[in-house]
């Protein structure tokens, strides 16, 4: 099992699964993060800061606490 | 009266559609949360007034941080005639999703795929017509930045207006809200089918930009060099045209109204000249530099950067018990506190709402940026001078990490962060003085509110009782300056400037205005004037308390509304007064004994 947290800078994944309570599941899903829906890492910021994340047409950033959250396959 | 709301996700448009339409002033920007209340105007459409409400904007109907409650509320106790959902068209791929939500609530719906001259450049297409057919209601696509499109949406809103009566029934859609449906399903289809999207965007401007200012080593530095930069670019600049203006309203003063009250009662012209006219005056000389400030931070806040700022900024935030959208709210802080004390709304976790509530008044503000240019000028050498604003910057900084240290145990939370990062974006001219003008609307505003009625205060008490010489010991002014003289004299504010601190309570414009009523004086004599009474250890202290403790009124009756808590309301004004004094007792203290 792989979490989108593992990830380095230029890889690409595909979303297998998402954990995380109805509100934050909610707010990801609005963003984007949809089970089967690849993505990849575009930088990730210094001293394990946020991850930015490109899903489709849509860039979003989000810290290591919420990427542990979502499990991926990577490509 | 009709009601037409505008809804969708945030950061798509609906302001800038609202301000289109209306030719309101809402304030627009790029960041997801810019607009966190209701704000309604009256439109004419197809020969009737309607009313068109511009929503905060929503991720989906189950969002439960305060502005999205805001939309809840609205479309669950309010009827509507039309909703005007916004989709931004190059994110449709995503954004679909709340379509479809709102859509099984059976509202009238305008489907409005906004930015359309980005989803051009990116290379998407998206074929209107038959995503009409399969949605069954009416599709358009605009661009509200520029008004293409914007006739045939109003057109097709109006058809809809004129063809139904009924409205929605608040009851039935918040009965219909407690469903869940499975969107993903049908979303997949209607994007498949409608829309093309190439797999890499054909426009990667963004992309080359975010390689240099969101570099992992380089980011930090090029923001803090990108902010001094812009701050020396507001100062050197404006100060030459305040001067200016300052210069003029001088002449204004000695050439016309001297003489038009030579006749008049000395308590007359005293009141009028040298209470209200010295008083307003010298705050109305800072109107062209509140307007280029304003210009630059429209330009900041349609930048795009303010997200990066929040990425680059996160993980230090984060140590403090905050997150890269406190860091954006303290940079808004910077323009007028009370908007960025709303814009908290965004945050979900209460606890970590307070703590940003708690540091954003200590955001010098541009009413605060007023008093240091002013004081600033009497009392330092140009070469000094930026440097000098520079560090009450710096200094502003300070209090709000030192003060989220502190406090980040007693608001300990767990908030998710999860932020969107739009594409680089930049104003058009119309939004930049539109902007400027709301910015000019709302200092009037509170000149005529707070600023008038301050200054002839300040000028009663520095003027009676009547038979002792003005501003002396002696005056009411005086005697409240030697009342708090045992907590003012260690940190060097004298019994004249007492009075302008009490005042600054209410508003801090008033401070200037009231440097001015106590000094009698303006422009150039005032600067001299004050360089004769204090010293610049003096000023600096006084500027270090002006910048510290609580902002203004306003600023207060917002956090007391949205915190809707009256003891932390008392918190916050009694911790930025304690620390004011605090570090104004340290700073005055140690530059004297070193000999300054
Ligand atoms: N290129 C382009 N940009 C647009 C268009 N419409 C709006 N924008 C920009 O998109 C950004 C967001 O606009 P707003 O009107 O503040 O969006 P909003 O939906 O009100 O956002 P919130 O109030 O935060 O929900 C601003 O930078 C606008 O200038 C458009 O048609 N084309
Ligand atoms: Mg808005």
């Amino acid at each position: 099992m792989q979490f989108l947290s593992q990830l380095k800078a230029g890889q690409q994944a595909v979303i297998s699964a998402i954990e995380a309570e109805e509100s934050l599941f909610h707010r990801l899903s609005a963003l984007g993060f949809r089970v089967g829906k690849p993505l990849s890492i575009m930088r990730r910021a210094s001293f394990n800061g946020p991850l930015h994340v490109r899903l489709g047409t849509t860039d979003v950033i989000l810290r290591v606490t919420e990427a542990n959250r979502i499990q991926i396959n990577a490509i | 009266m009709k009601r037409i709301a505008l809804l969708g996700m945030p950061n798509t448009g609906k302001s800038t559609l609202f301000n289109r339409i209306s030719g309101a002033s809402a304030r627009v920007g790029n960041w997801p949360g810019i607009t966190v209340d209701l704000m309604s105007a009256k439109i004419l459409l197809g020969g009737n007034i309607a009313e068109l409400i511009d929503l905060p904007g929503i991720y989906d109907l189950h969002g439960f941080s305060e502005d999205e409650q805001v939309v809840r509320h609205f479309i669950t106790n309010n009827p509507v005639n039309l909703l005007v959902v916004l989709l931004n068209s190059t994110q449709i791929d995503r954004q679909l999703s709340l379509l479809l939500q709102i859509k099984k609530l059976g509202f009238p719906i305008v489907l409005v795929l906004n930015m359309a001259d980005e989803a051009k450049r990116a290379g998407i297409t998206i074929d209107t017509e038959s995503l009409s057919q399969t949605l069954g209601l009416p599709v358009i696509q605009i661009s509200a930045k520029y008004g293409d499109g914007l006739p045939k949406a109003l057109e097709a809103a109006t058809t809809i207006i004129n063809q139904q009566n009924t409205t929605t029934n608040p009851q039935s859609i918040s009965l219909l809200l407690k469903e869940e449906h499975d969107i993903e399903h049908e979303m997949h289809e209607l994007i498949q089918q409608h829309v093309q999207i190439p797999a890499t965007l054909t426009d990667d401007s963004t992309d080359k930009i975010d390689k240099v200012l969101l570099h992992k080593w380089f980011g930090l530095p090029l923001f803090f060099a990108a902010m001094f930069l812009l701050f020396q670019f507001i100062f050197t600049v404006g100060a030459p045209i305040q001067d200016g203006l300052a210069w003029l309203l001088d002449l204004i003063r000695s050439e016309l109204l001297n003489p038009l009250f030579s006749d008049s009662p000395k308590w007359l012209s005293g009141l009028m000249l040298d209470g209200i006219y010295n008083g307003v005056a010298t705050v109305a000389a800072f109107v062209p530099i509140i307007i280029l400030f304003f210009l630059v931070m429209s330009m900041v806040e349609d930048s795009g950067y303010l997200s990066r700022a929040a990425f680059l900024m996160d993980t230090i935030m984060a140590k403090m018990g905050l997150d890269g959208r406190g860091f954006v709210m303290m940079l808004m802080g910077f323009g007028c506190n009370v908007p960025a004390i709303m814009g908290t709304r965004i945050m979900r976790s209460r606890s970590m709402r307070l703590l940003t509530m708690l540091v954003i008044p200590l955001s010098l503000c541009s009413a605060r940026m007023q008093v240091f240019i002013f004081m600033i000028a009497a009392l330092f050498s140009p070469s000094h001078a930026p440097l000098v604003l520079f560090s009450l910057y710096v200094m502003s900084f300070f209090t709000m990490f030192l003060t989220a240290v502190l406090f980040q145990n007693q608001y300990k939370n767990t908030e998710p962060f999860i932020l969107e990062l739009p594409p680089y974006r930049f104003p058009t001219p119309r939004q930049i003085v539109l902007r400027g003008w709301h910015e000019v609307k709302h200092f009037l505003n509170r000149a005529s509110k707070f600023i008038v009625l301050g200054v002839v205060l300040v000028w009663l008490l520095t003027n009676f009782p009547s038979n002792v010489a003005p501003a002396s010991v002696e005056t009411y002014a005086g005697q409240i300056g030697v009342f708090f003289a045992p907590i003012l004299d260690p940190i060097g504010i004298n019994h004249e400037l007492a009075i302008a601190l009490i005042f600054g309570f209410v508003a801090k414009e008033i401070v200037v205005g009231a440097l001015a009523v106590i000094y009698g004086l303006q422009g150039d004599a005032l600067m001299v004037q004050m360089a004769t009474q204090i010293d610049w250890v003096q000023a600096m202290s006084f500027m270090l308390f002006t910048l510290i403790y609580t902002p203004c009124l306003s600023t207060i009756a917002t956090i007391k509304n949205e915190s809707k808590s009256t003891a932390f309301m008392w918190l916050s004004i009694i911790w930025s007064l304690g620390l004011a004094w605090i570090i104004s007792f340290v700073f005055y203290q140690s530059a004297r004994l070193l000999g300054y």
